[in-house]
């Protein structure tokens, strides 16, 4: 079953193509990975599919809603409540302590009993007692786990992550993909993951080869592994 | 010159891209230096260039001969008798106000035969002793030939406008022989000016020995240099006024650049690591600084020239009621004055980044910190600051004791200093420490943008610190000054209740002066007591007098009746009517709170005071609380002056209607009862609403300062929250990724600026408290010698703090705006 369609979805930026006649489906469950050099239109990409940017032309569904059809109100509406977001950078809020960085998209959404949430949440990246802690009171592992309890904490449809393990060594970002793979697996959450690793992307279902901004290929984990 | 290129990169092209943030630091600093320079500027203009205006068309005489109740004319003969060939010009002084502009201007009574200034008029003799003849000076606002309604002492009269002299400023000028008769002053001459034929030192001997005892010979222009003596305390305190705008900026500066430090901590590295010195590094940030200030005092000089305009009629106000008559001299925006002010905006800028500009040369190369680390640092320094900031409270508390030092408290305002330093060094726990208190109910209670917001003000302490030191320095100068004055202004409420027991008061028609006293006719007074709704009438005369080389004011009533009446507390506690009948038939003075703080007179002193043709020794009996003036007020019987000045006519007169009288009809037959007379019949009421009107318009420069002052901190908030949106954009945009919405950034900013504004608030009041007190116990006391008792007065400050609240949250609504136009993707992955 269908969760996202790009359809002949272009951007450019002040004239310079970033991304050009993208088309591709993914189902839900589904966990994609988006390869490519630096510049190819990755992170453009996943912004768009998270309604944080919208196509120069072409069109973007989400869920069955066309996210450029809606206004202000109605994308913070779907990205509160299905979207969720995982960064390179892990990108915690410093003055919020680890549980409470995992609740901030509920508080945010004004959803009930965000504490508990966040706790399971937490418990599921096996980061539960660690909720207390500060931010800079972590590593670099922890830290993104805790991010990744935070992107899922309001049980989004899809997960977009950027680079999720490049500020990571090998072992803990091959911890992190597992991690991952479990979220897709166990909760049928689509994962759209944008990454330089090809070891990474070969822990994914999907491999989407992006060139120049268009779509090279797409290959299974195995065909990619033996490019 | 690679020092300049560092500045280039590193500071000027940041500078511009924040061109708003820059705009509003430049704008701080010149609000701060066009105060000083307004206050400067209206200062001189009003009470610095003050020239006695009664001495208009004193030339360039060498001496003048005075006396307290007038100079008789034998002295003239005297004087004319000496074989030196001396220039005698005799004078009378008083004051005359245009019936058509309420305007009061000096009433000189020369003898127009002999004097030059008058001889370039054609007019002949008979014009110079025509009684409705005047000359006036080319400010006064008439031409040849018009026809001038004037009011003197309790008489209108029409007057024909014979010609003007250039040299008299805006007064009427009159030949002796009418003014005489107008004054009702035969016998006295108020100032004899001697132009001696050649200098020397000889003269003050040789004229000594030709006048009697009693009359004062003194060096022309004494009357001037006294007054501006008695003006340069209130110059003093208004200038220290003017100097907390400024405070509050240098508050901004230092944040200013402190921010800059942190944010540009990394590139610092890279910098030094690239071969930068400390020194370059050190130089930059000074420069930056120093460029604030000059372009801010240049702004600062145009701003300053256009607020003395508007503050120059204030301070004169203020000049007019509490000292002394005088018509404000042009504002003078002069070379030196400007370069001050460029000096004021370069100095103050580059010390308050001093510190951060040192921290910033002291990053090692290898260092790109991260700025949570450096708050953690200010966390830990807390328990240190605290206890600096404790020691700086104790060390204010001992400057408060001390006493002043050339009749200015310079201790009194380095305790004031000291208590600004300790409250923003305690600041940074207040601000901890609250925020973890309150921030989990705080997000309870008002949302999950209430909860960021208090993070991150906890977050990053030491700009939250900072900004909170800004801003209430400015509610604490606000609130110290408003329950200063709230203070004295209740004191001088509850004084009228004690001092004011009659029920009608007469004064000569004309705008009241502190030292001007107008005379009614001594016929009103018969006329007054001679009522059947009268009891009895209190006449009360003042004079200006010279003591210890200040001028002050010398009074008589009639004793017998404010022993009666009067419920005047006096220091010792003695029951005024037993002073007062202390007063009868004896050489016996009381002595006003501000007189004796002056003159260091204490109770059983005795003061020689000239009176009419000899000094006379009076004792003092006790001392008593006054605020009608600062000069200060020297009180005798009635029957004792008569002694010694015989003249009937008294300043004011105090109406004690008889019990059952109808205050209306009794007012009504007192005015019928003056007939011609020319005089303001105030009931008690109308007298203490007409004192308090006067009180507030004197304090309005206050007021105006400490607007400007607040205002410049909310400039500072906002210019702080435009900073710190700016870095926080990555978190802004983070928070739109986790579904926030756009209004809900609007409304962190908007709740950081809510809790800085009460953090600002609570820690204000509580310096302004200890500062009023400092104002109210130190200052005021050295500077002015007024007891104030404390009130709080609760609905002004409560009424400037929710401005000032108001206004704080009004500050954060572009900043607000900006965040909210951030673009997520653009922001989410900068550093």
């Amino acid at each position: 079953m269908r969760l996202l369609r790009f359809k002949s979805v272009t951007k450019s930026y002040s004239g310079v193509p970033a991304l050009d006649g993208v088309s591709f489906d993914v189902k839900r469950g589904q966990f994609v990975s988006l390869v490519g050099r630096s510049g190819c239109g990755k992170s453009t990409l996943l912004n768009i599919a998270g309604a944080m940017d919208f196509p120069t032309s072409g069109t973007v569904e989400l869920d069955g809603v066309t996210t450029s059809s809606l206004n202000e109100t109605a994308l913070t509406v779907l990205r509160r409540e299905k979207v969720g977001f995982v960064f390179q950078s892990f990108q915690l809020l410093a003055s919020l302590s680890v549980i409470e960085n995992v609740e901030l998209p509920l508080l945010l959404a004004r959803r009930p009993q965000a504490r508990e949430t966040a706790l399971k949440w937490l418990s599921q990246v096996e980061m539960e007692q660690y909720a207390a802690r500060m931010p800079y009171q972590l590593s670099g592992g922890q830290m993104q786990r805790v991010a990744i309890a935070r992107a899922l904490v309001h049980s989004p449809v899809l997960l977009l992550a950027d680079e999720p393990t490049g500020n990571l060594d090998s072992t803990t970002g091959d911890i992190i993909l597992q991690l991952l793979q479990e979220i897709a697996r166990n909760h049928r959450t689509t994962i759209l993951m944008a990454t330089h690793s090809m070891e990474a992307a070969g822990a994914t279902d999907t491999i989407v080869r992006l060139r120049d901004g268009r779509v090279q290929e797409i290959l299974e984990p195995a065909a990619s592994k033996s490019v | 010159m690679s020092y300049l290129k560092i500045f280039y990169y590193l500071f000027a092209r940041p500078l511009w891209r924040e061109r708003l943030r820059t705009t509003l630091v430049i704008a701080t600093v010149a609000l701060g230096v066009a105060v000083v320079l307004a206050i400067e500027m209206a200062g001189e203009a009003a009470a610095g260039s003050f020239r006695s205006s009664v001495e208009t068309l004193a030339g360039s005489a060498d001496f003048e001969v005075t006396a307290t109740g007038g100079v008789s004319p034998q002295v003239l003969t005297r004087l004319a008798l000496l074989p030196q060939a001396l220039k005698l010009r005799p004078r009378l002084e008083d004051y005359a106000t245009i019936a058509a502009s309420n305007r009061v201007v000096p009433l000189i009574g020369v003898d127009m035969l002999a004097d030059a200034a008058a001889n370039q008029d054609n007019a002949g003799a008979g014009e110079f002793q025509n009684d409705g003849s005047i000359w006036v000076g080319k400010d006064a606002g008439f031409t040849v030939g018009d026809k001038a309604r004037l009011v003197v002492n309790d008489q209108a009269n029409d007057y024909t406008v014979r010609g003007i002299i250039d040299s008299a400023g805006e007064a009427i000028v009159m030949d002796l022989a009418p003014v005489t008769r107008l004054l009702r002053r035969a016998g006295q001459l108020d100032r004899i000016l001697i132009d001696v034929p050649t200098p020397g030192d000889q003269w003050q001997a040789i004229l000594q020995k030709a006048l009697p005892e009693g009359v004062t010979l003194a060096p022309q222009g004494s009357h001037t240099a006294e007054n501006r003596r008695m003006l340069a305390a209130f110059r003093w305190n208004l200038r220290v006024l003017s100097y907390i705008a400024l405070l509050v900026g240098a508050f901004l500066i230092y944040n200013t650049i402190s921010v800059s430090v942190v944010r540009r901590r990394e590139e610092i590295g890279i910098v030094r690591a690239l071969g930068a010195t400390r020194f370059a590094v050190l130089f930059a940030f000074l420069l930056e600084a120093a460029c604030f200030g000059l372009i801010g005092g240049l702004a600062g000089v145009l701003l300053g020239r256009l607020m003395a305009t508007g503050s120059v009629r204030l301070v004169a106000t203020t000049v007019e009621s509490l000292y002394v008559s005088s018509t404000p001299a042009p504002i003078a925006l002069t070379a030196a004055i400007s370069l001050t002010g460029i000096a004021i905006g370069i100095l103050v800028s580059v010390v308050s980044a001093l510190a951060p500009a040192l921290e910033a040369s002291r990053v090692v190369p290898v260092e790109a910190m991260a700025r949570g680390r450096r708050d953690h640092e200010v966390r830990m320094q807390q328990g240190r600051d605290l206890a600096f900031s404790v020691a700086l409270a104790i060390g204010a508390w001992f400057a408060s004791q001390q006493p002043a030092i050339g009749g200015k408290p310079l201790f009194g305002y380095l305790a004031a200093l000291l208590l600004i330093g300790a409250s923003a060094l305690a600041i940074p726990a207040l601000v901890s420490v609250l925020s973890k208190a309150t921030s989990n109910a705080v997000g309870r209670l008002l949302g999950v943008e209430a909860l960021l917001a208090s993070r991150s003000l906890a977050g990053s302490l030491r700009r939250t610190a900072v900004l909170v030191g800004a801003l209430s320095t400015a509610i604490a100068m606000l609130s110290a000054v408003g329950i200063m004055v709230g203070s004295f202004r209740q004191t001088v409420l509850l004084w009228m209740e004690d001092r004011l027991q009659a029920d009608l008061y007469l004064r000569p028609t004309g705008p009241a002066g502190a030292d001007r006293h107008p005379t009614l006719s001594p016929a009103v007074l018969a006329s007054l007591a001679a009522l059947p709704e009268v009891a009895e009438v209190d006449p009360f005369r003042a004079y200006e007098i010279s003591y210890g080389g200040l001028p002050a004011t010398l009074g008589a009533g009639d004793a017998r009746i404010s022993g009666r009446y009067g419920q005047r507390p006096f220091h010792s506690g003695a029951h005024p009517g037993d002073v007062f009948a202390r007063l009868i038939g004896h050489d016996n003075v009381i002595v006003s709170e501000p007189f004796a703080n002056k003159h260091n007179v204490k109770a059983g002193d005795t003061l020689e005071l000239p009176l009419g043709q000899r000094p006379v020794r009076f004792q003092v009996l006790d001392i008593y609380g006054d605020y009608s003036n600062e000069r200060g007020y020297i009180i005798m019987d009635r029957g004792t002056l008569l002694k010694y000045l015989p003249d009937p006519a008294p300043s004011n007169m105090a109406v004690y209607l008889k019990p059952g009288t109808d205050l209306q009809t009794g007012r009504r037959a007192v005015e019928k009862a003056l007939g011609s007379h020319k005089a303001i019949v105030f009931t008690n009421r109308s007298l203490r609403e007409e004192a308090i009107v006067v009180f507030d318009r004197t304090f309005a420069i206050t007021y105006a300062l400490e607007a400007i002052a607040v205002f410049v901190a909310v400039m500072g908030v906002a210019g702080a929250l435009l900073a710190l949106v700016i870095d926080r954009r990555r978190e802004f945009g983070l928070l739109r990724f986790l579904g926030g919405s756009v209004g809900q950034i609007r409304r962190i900013i908007i709740f950081e600026a809510g809790l800085l504004g009460i953090f600002a608030n609570i820690a204000g009041v509580i310096l302004g408290y200890a500062l009023s007190l400092l104002l109210i116990y130190v200052i005021n006391r050295q500077s002015f010698g007024w007891t104030i008792e404390f009130h709080w007065p609760v609905t002004v400050l409560l009424s400037a703090l929710s401005i000032v609240y108001a206004a704080t949250l009004l500050a954060a609504l572009y900043p607000s705006q900006v965040a909210a136009k951030l673009v997520p993707i653009e922001v989410i992955h900068e550093h």
